[in-house]
């Protein structure tokens, strides 16, 4: 697989929300507005990037029998020094995620390229899987949450594009289904006709 | 097996603990910065802020803060915490050494998005108790009685509101009967 294609398989054929459909407790909880589905995103990038290095880096010496509770120390790790940088330099960020950085420890998206990829692969590789996979769910997580916040608050990244409530359910839990199922559809046709 | 493990741990261990100490002070200045902003949001400009000074509220302890101004007291800040619609609904309310309610802000809330979670954006609602003066009218919602208008579809979250702000009332009755 050339460097470039393990860059891009995050975006389309393995994009975690639409196509692998993993990590969706995060996707579904956090993408009331564009705003905030950037945010965890980016949130996700930042650990599935550094995990993904470390553990390719240091599987090779890793005993089968310890490889799992190796990578989830190593993703906490990572998840733990986040939540302090975001408590430290962005607290209106850490205000709305705050909850939700923490699962990021148990996001299977994490786990599973640590498992699938990282273990496998050298490091730059890695790095360039973390990278696509964390970019194809920031951009999956900010079009998911651009039209929850904009039928639900009419507005797109907090600008109000008309006056009034919206439809309050796209806000809600049963309108993140909705529009994820609808998204899926959509992301699978055009997927198909590549 | 229980070495690679038991090292893995104690590198993860010491990064983290590397991290915290830089970050910690960062961490205390912006706690503290959001916290100066809550109070001064609502308090009246320009006077000197205390501690947090220890003072139960609605039957748990909080904090309340007093802000000086030329020697005396110019209003007092107060942490009131009373369970909204979706959980904990805390809120700072702001009071003149008269009693009355200078202005409220909440400093944190898991109110339905688009209903109960109006109460931070809903200007009528906020604003409507600035310079209320509990002496003379009822904090509780109409449908209750009282003086306070509901946000539409939020009786629950509006009633939380009201009586955050009677419990900081009450306690604050509490320090000046001192």
């Amino acid at each position: 697989m050339s460097k470039l294609s393990i860059f891009t398989k995050g975006f389309l054929k393995e994009n975690p929300t639409f196509v692998l459909l993993l990590g969706l407790c995060p996707t579904l909880a956090t993408t009331t507005t564009a705003l905030n589905g950037v945010g965890m995103g980016l949130a996700t990038l930042f650990v599935l990037v550094l995990s993904n290095i470390v553990i390719s880096a240091i599987a090779p010496v890793v005993p089968d029998k310890v490889h799992i509770p190796v990578y989830i120390v190593v993703i906490a790790t990572f998840v733990t020094i986040l939540q302090f940088l975001m408590q430290a330099y962005t607290p209106g960020m850490y205000k709305s995620l705050g909850l939700f950085i923490p699962l990021i420890v148990v996001n299977c998206i994490v786990l599973g390229r640590a498992e699938a990829f990282a273990s496998k692969n050298g490091i730059l590789d890695s790095a360039l899987d973390g990278l696509g996979i964390g970019l194809g769910f920031t951009v999956s997580l900010m079009v998911l949450g651009l039209v929850r916040e904009l039928l639900g608050s009419g507005s797109v990244f907090g600008w109000k594009l008309f006056s009034g409530d919206g439809i309050l359910v796209f806000v809600m839990a049963p309108g993140a289904f909705l529009v994820l199922g609808y998204l899926m559809v959509l992301f699978n046709k055009l997927a198909k006709k590549e | 097996m229980v070495c690679c493990l038991g090292a893995v741990c104690l590198v993860c261990a010491a990064l983290l603990g590397g991290v915290y100490v830089l970050t910690e002070d960062a961490i205390v200045q912006t706690n503290a910065a959001l916290l100066r902003e809550s109070v001064g949001s609502v308090l009246p400009a320009g006077g000197t802020l205390s501690e947090a000074l220890p003072l139960e509220v609605g039957g748990t302890p909080s904090e309340y803060y007093v802000s000086t101004a030329d020697g005396a007291p110019a209003g007092y800040a107060v942490k009131s915490t009373v369970s909204g619609f979706g959980g904990p609904l805390v809120l700072m309310v702001g009071l003149t050494p008269e009693g009355k309610v200078y202005g409220t802000s909440v400093l944190s809330h898991a109110e339905t998005p688009g209903l109960g979670a109006k109460c931070t954006s809903d200007a009528a609602f906020i604003d409507q108790f600035k310079g209320f003066d509990p002496a003379v009218s009822r904090l509780a919602v109409r449908k209750d009685g009282g003086d306070v208008d509901a946000i539409t579809a939020s009786t629950i979250t509006s009633r939380a509101y009201a009586l955050a702000i009677a419990n900081a009332v009450a306690a604050f009755q509490n320090i000046k009967g001192e």
